[in-house]
């Protein structure tokens, strides 16, 4: 069997920001009502982070755990730890009615990394940057496509959908050109 | 451009973000209903000039789908609230009547 | 003439020389100069030509209204038409070129237009070119889309780039003049997240320049100090040469920020497009000040009073050498004392007020000043530049009493409050009777999103015309504004500017009072458009009342500058005619933008590659190896056909099937939409959703499924998988997976929202690859992994396994009627999953299709495809799918709608197949005649082609469509209309024309 291949494949670009494709990277989507007994058992299994509260996202380590919406949580982790991750959460989850679902091939992810990065994603998203809180999880449009991100260590994680990674990676591309700067 | 704050996640989402559903708390009729009734569900909705309940789906967000009470003429937004209920609840529809003392009401 | 001042300008730095050209002809300037004062300053009055006499036409003003001086700018992939020489920075190395005259600027043969301007009338369009009708074609239309609009489109590809970006503020303060600036400085004090924007490279607006004194400061010096204080708060941005466009609801603001037009090619983008999203705006937009309407009020050297003082002090431009100065007001009287300081020549002030009176006035008579009062223009003289001035008594017909020679000419008939912004949105207008002008009515605002006011004008955009009420009124608006917003004021004190005192305006529209038309009709209202005071009185005489009717009657106010200097002097003369109150025949509709925003700015990113979202499947880089033609499906682009060198692609087409159904054909399927439906209720809720049953379909199976709209019109098929107890997924069609996924979502959100399902779109997560032709198993077996006999994965039935080492799920579905394997494999994989079946598929024949293949081979097999069978106004029993619509169950979304009693017609059209009698391919989009005509007169018809194609396997046209009864119709022959005329005959058959029985997808 080959290895899995990410959607562009690592692509780089410079700019007064640094863009990069990364992953693959593992990623469940779970569905679940939050009242439901053993979901946070079921997320501490797979990624061993806390349930997130209302937009955040808790991350610890290489994994992570999102809220997407009152009843779906996005799943961050190594791509080789998915297997294992979803058997994790059916057993925790046992009889409850939930979806847990392998996304990962779904997504493309980039990293937007330097000092203005969030000017770059100020050109695509109608996103309040002062009042993004820290460890908020931002579902967005990126231009004409769907898109989420979050501020992670000097930069933000940027997830859309897998088949416009070109798109995307080439609006952030732009973005970024030197001299762009937006302040 | 509308700012409507969606009820699910608290994203105040620009209309970009949304999109449109058309009039709210619709009760569908199926089969067995009178043409009269199949009509009235499926053609003649309200299209007022002043209060309007409509569905909006936070499409680039959360996904989900919600409702919001707004004025068509000003496009002064009195509330959004879940899709999951019946009727607009109360403290919204004190807030129109607030708002618009000479409004007919939901019904 | 007019020439550059050996002393002062206050924006200009005299050690940077600049070069720029006019028409070829090289000229100097300075660094902070704008194009119009360097052009003024090398003696260039003369910069174009009006738009429907060709009149020469001078420079006016210094500021956005500028209606005449629009130039071209650069060339070939930098040029840009209908640029405001007033408004463009120079730089080194500008190249201008003026526009709408030919052959020269100096000499127009267009000109001629002026001798025949009385057969050019107002509504001339309308009253001429009505009849006949043929000249509109031949005559009329050729010599209007010729002489139409002024500067040319560019041919070239934009060179540069532009942005857009979004922001968020709690107040935004339009213009950076003392007003916003105090307004900015209330705000940001309080706290408030502050934008402030400025049209202009630099700030202060024209307290400067008029000489303002502030807080015991010179204008200057406060505005210098504040912007400093600005800056230093982080609460506060500020952005120069950025003019907001537009004011949109919910405090949505568009502003073109003019990054590089003065630094071209320096690699930043020339424009970008603020998308600010504002809590409050506040406008401090100042006023623009009226020209007056006098005969020859346009010959070039006619200029607005304030703009001729902006001209001596910002940029030490003197307009003319010898300047008569014509008013109704105060205000002009400072230009007279500018000019007069700076040893310039004053011949006259011509007030057409009887007894003016207060401190301009007096300093100007101090000055030495000749004040001509109770006066009037009776005609300006000259034709490229002004010789002299006739004045008369204001109150008389226009005998002349005095003819002053001169060179320019200052008018000033007061100023009007820049009240765009406030109008966007639908804020209301009041009438000011003191100044003359339209200005915000406090209490019709434009409202927010809470019912509230969004919009606050300050200063004199809110009619507050002098500096110290100016200061006064923005503090005052700010402190209401971020009151409003929740901050806390910081206990602001409005600066103190020096009293001036000014006597009162004369609300004088025309000079003379009586003039008669000989003069009316040498008096310009737009000069742009050509629309002169006798126009406007025209209109009136025909019956126009409506201020918007005259506006398009006219063309009054229609042109680039929308307007900015010829509304209100129409208004008045219009209300005038019509012997009403200004008030009462009301303003023409304020719309976006404020200034003309060029297409690229709207446009921003999108352009190029990144124009749209194109969605690429997994071996999407293979296809552009191997030559794929490529189709738009939705957003995702699809290989076409995948044509050999020295093919066509219909060769490449019917090599394709042929390959396909003889051997192995492999197409990339992997936008086919795919969703899990998972839960307790999720059978229920797809027995819902389809028109079949899918809660019985056993686990490991598959069935074809249609899902219709609630009218009962079909909306998307595909194949449904039961893969456990409670998951279902969901195959869609190529551009419906999103769709589809909000479809179910919503009936789950808004209706059943106490059903346990949950769904998710995972079309992205696989690619598939649909393995079709006799040699698909062996290919298969080949690779080896997982049983696909017949035995172990049945026609419809699916399994999960390896093939070759990669994960996957098989389907066993088929599209085309051949033996057909569906797989699934992560996307991931996808491109070494494709190369694995090509490289495996060698020696079997495999060769990879395209999807017009996939289109002809399912025609061939008469299956449906949602797009072209259906088009939203057809039920699946048009197509004859009864078989896939249960009639068992009680409800499912459509069976209302299908009950409605003309869907029950025997006359429906419905779906049979056509072959035509000499073979040929009906054309697409046929419809097949009736006998007859209908109400309207036109050919009545019976039915329409849906799919048409050549069949490489029958080798001859084959055709679905929809007829009239047809199913009851078969071997009758009916005649399609095509659309180079003619007809075409086709016999009507079976929707099936190949392989009836499945034996071939069977084994």
């Amino acid at each position: 069997m080959s290895e899995p291949v990410s959607a562009l494949k690592g692509a780089t670009a410079q700019g007064f920001a640094t863009i990069r494709e990364i992953g693959p990277v593992g990623m469940i989507t779970l569905r679940a009502k939050p009242d439901v007994k053993a979901l946070a058992k079921a997320i501490k299994a797979a990624v061993g982070t806390e349930v997130p509260a209302l937009r955040r996202i808790v991350t610890g380590g290489d994994r992570a755990c999102g809220w997407m919406s009152p009843d779906e949580y996005l799943l961050v982790m190594p791509y080789a730890a998915v297997a294992g991750a979803l058997e994790a959460i059916a057993k925790a989850m046992g009889g409850e009615h939930h979806l847990a679902v392998d996304v990962s091939d779904a997504r493309a992810v980039f990293r937007v990394e330097g000092a203005k990065a969030e000017q770059v994603l100020a050109k695509l998203s109608p996103v309040d940057f002062a009042t993004l809180e820290p460890g908020e999880l931002r579902r967005t449009r990126a231009a004409q496509v769907a898109a989420a991100f979050w501020k992670d260590g000097d930069g933000f994680t940027v997830v859309c959908f897998r088949s416009v990674g070109r798109y995307v990676f080439d609006l952030l591309a732009t973005g970024a050109k030197p001299g762009s700067e937006l302040a | 451009m509308l700012l409507i704050e969606c009820p699910y996640c608290g994203v105040k989402a620009e209309e970009t973000e949304l999109s449109p559903g058309y009039e709210a708390h619709l009760k569908r009729f199926g089969p067995g209903s009178t043409d009269e009734e199949f009509e009235a569900y499926m053609f003649a909705r309200k299209n007022p000039k002043g209060v309007h309940f409509e569905r909006w789906r936070h499409a680039y967000g959360c996904g989900k789908w919600f409702l919001a009470a707004r004025c068509t003429a000003t496009l002064e937004v009195f509330g959004t609230y879940p899709a999951q209920v019946g009727e607009p609840p109360a403290d919204i529809i004190e807030k129109i009547k607030a708002r618009r003392p000479d409004w007919k009401g939901y019904k | 003439m007019s020439t550059r001042l050996s002393k002062g300008g206050r924006l200009i730095d005299r050690s940077a020389a600049m070069e720029f050209s006019f028409n070829g002809k090289r000229m100097k300037g300075y660094r902070g100069d704008s194009l119009g004062a360097a052009l003024l300053a090398n003696d260039q009055m003369l910069v174009g030509r009006s738009f429907k006499y060709h009149r020469p036409r001078g420079i006016v003003a210094a500021g956005p209204e500028e209606p005449n001086a629009l130039v071209n700018l650069g060339s070939g992939g930098r040029l840009e038409p209908n640029q405001r020489v007033t408004m463009t920075e120079l730089f080194d190395g500008l190249e201008a070129t003026s526009q709408n005259h030919w052959p020269s600027l100096e000499f127009d043969v267009g000109v001629a237009n002026n001798y025949v301007s009385r057969f050019l009338p107002a509504g001339f369009y309308y009253k001429t070119f009505i009849h006949p009708r043929p000249f509109w074609k031949h005559v009329f239309e050729p010599i209007i889309r010729q002489s139409a609009g002024l500067g040319k489109a560019p041919k070239d590809r934009d060179a540069d780039r532009y942005e857009q970006a979004y922001a968020f503020c709690d107040l935004l303060v339009v213009g950076g003049g003392i007003a916003g600036l105090q307004a900015a400085l209330v705000a940001g004090k309080a706290g408030a997240r502050v934008i402030l924007l400025e049209q202009n490279a630099h700030w202060g607006g024209r307290a400067p320049v008029d000489g303002d004194v502030i807080d015991g400061k010179p204008a200057g010096e406060w505005v210098d100090q504040a912007v400093a204080a600005l800056s230093a708060m982080d609460n506060v941005s500020l952005r120069a040469r950025c003019t907001a466009a537009g004011v949109y609801d919910h405090g949505y603001v568009l502003a073109d920020e003019k990054v590089a037009d003065h630094t071209p090619g320096d690699g930043r983008p020339k424009h970008r497009l603020w998308r600010i999203r504002a809590g409050k705006i506040l406008t401090a937009t100042g006023a623009i000040e009226r020209p007056i309407s006098f005969a020859g009020n346009d010959i070039p050297g006619v200029m607005l009073a304030a703009s001729v003082r902006d001209y001596v002090v910002n940029w030490a431009v003197s307009p003319g050498d010898r300047t008569v100065v014509v008013t109704n007001n105060d205000d002009g009287y400072r230009t007279a004392i500018t000019l007069k300081e700076a040893g310039l020549a004053v011949p006259a002030i011509i007030d057409a007020r009887a007894n003016p009176s207060g401190d301009l006035v007096a300093k100007a008579r101090a000055l030495g000043l000749r004040i001509e009062a109770g006066r009037g223009v009776a005609k300006v003289k000259g034709g490229k530049r002004v010789t002299s001035v006739a004045i008369c008594l204001q109150a008389g017909e226009g005998a002349v009493i005095d003819e002053i020679a001169c060179d320019a000419v200052a008018m000033s008939g007061g100023w009007s409050p820049v009240v765009h912004l406030w109008s966007h949105c639908g804020g209301k207008l009041t009438w000011d009777t003191v100044n003359a002008c339209f200005r915000p009515d406090p209490q019709r605002p434009p409202l927010n999103h809470d019912g509230g006011a969004l919009v606050y004008a300050a200063g004199s955009a809110n009619g507050a015309m002098k500096a110290a009420e100016a200061l006064v009124d923005a503090t005052a608006q700010a402190e209401a504004a971020v009151a409003a917003l929740g901050f806390k004021s910081a206990g602001a004190k409005a600066p103190v500017a020096e009293a001036v005192a000014e006597g009162p305006m004369e609300a004088v529209w025309i000079m003379p009072q009586g003039a008669p038309v000989t003069l009316k009709s040498k008096m310009w209202l737009d000069y742009q458009n050509d629309v002169k005071v006798s126009d406007v009185q025209l209109a009136a005489r025909e019956g126009y009342e409506s201020v918007e009717h005259t506006k398009r009657y006219t063309t009054l106010g229609m042109a680039t500058d929308q307007g900015k200097l010829s509304n209100i002097n129409g208004l008045a003369v219009l209300a005038n005619a019509l012997n009403e109150d200004i008030p009462q025949v009301g303003t023409t509709t304020f719309r976006p933008p404020y200034t003309p925003v060029t297409l690229g700015a709207l446009a921003g990113e999108s352009r190029g590659e990144i124009f749209q979202p194109l969605r690429r499947t997994p071996m999407h880089e293979w296809h552009e190896r191997n030559g794929a033609y490529f189709e738009p499906v939705g957003l995702w682009r699809r290989p076409y056909c995948f044509p050999r060198t020295g093919e066509t692609h219909a060769q490449a087409v019917i090599r394709e099937v042929n390959n396909t159904r003889e051997k192995l054909g492999l197409l990339d399927a992997s936008t086919l939409g795919k969703i899990i439906v998972k839960g307790p209720d999720a059978g229920k809720f797809l027995d819902m959703l389809y028109t079949g049953v899918m809660s019985t379909l056993p686990v490991g199976k598959c069935r074809y499924g249609l899902m219709c709209n609630e009218q009962g019109f079909l909306s998307d098929d595909g194949v449904v998988a039961r893969i456990d107890e409670d998951t279902w997924l969901c195959h869609t069609t190529s551009g419906g997976a999103d769709r589809i996924h909000g479809w179910m979502e919503d009936w789950l959100q808004c209706e059943w929202w106490d059903w346990k399902v949950y769904t998710a779109n995972v079309t992205e997560q696989y690619a598939q690859v649909a393995v079709v032709g006799p040699n698909a198993r062996k290919v298969l077996e080949k690779l080896g992994g997982m049983d696909v006999s017949k035995e172990a994965l049945p026609f419809m039935g699916w399994a999960d396994g390896t093939l070759g080492g990669f994960p996957c799920r098989v389907y066993r579905i088929s599209f085309s009627g051949e033996l057909s394997y569906e797989i699934a494999v992560p996307a991931s994989h996808g491109a070494a999953f494709w190369e694995a079946l090509h490289k495996a598929g060698a020696e079997f024949g495999a060769m990879p299709y395209g999807t017009e293949a996939l289109h002809v081979m399912r025609a061939e097999k008469g299956f449906i495809m949602i797009g072209d069978e259906t088009d939203g106004t057809v039920i699946p029993q048009d197509l004859n799918l009864d078989w896939a619509i249960s009639k068992k169950k009680a409800d499912f979304l459509g069976k209302r709608g299908q009950q409605r009693n003309f869907l029950a017609s025997p006359d429906r059209w419905k779906l049979v197949g056509f072959e035509t009698l000499d073979g040929s391919v009906i054309p697409d989009g046929s419809y097949i005649v009736a006998p007859g005509v209908n109400a309207n007169g036109q050919g009545n018809t019976q039915g329409r082609v849906t799919s048409t194609y050549y069949s490489p396997t029958l080798k001859r046209g084959i055709a679905m469509g929809l007829l009239k009864r047809g199913p009851e119709r078969m071997g009758e022959v009916v005649e399609f209309n095509t659309i180079t005329g003619g007809n075409v005959k086709a016999r009507v058959v079976d929707q099936v024309f190949f392989d009836k029985d499945g034996e071939k997808q069977n084994v």
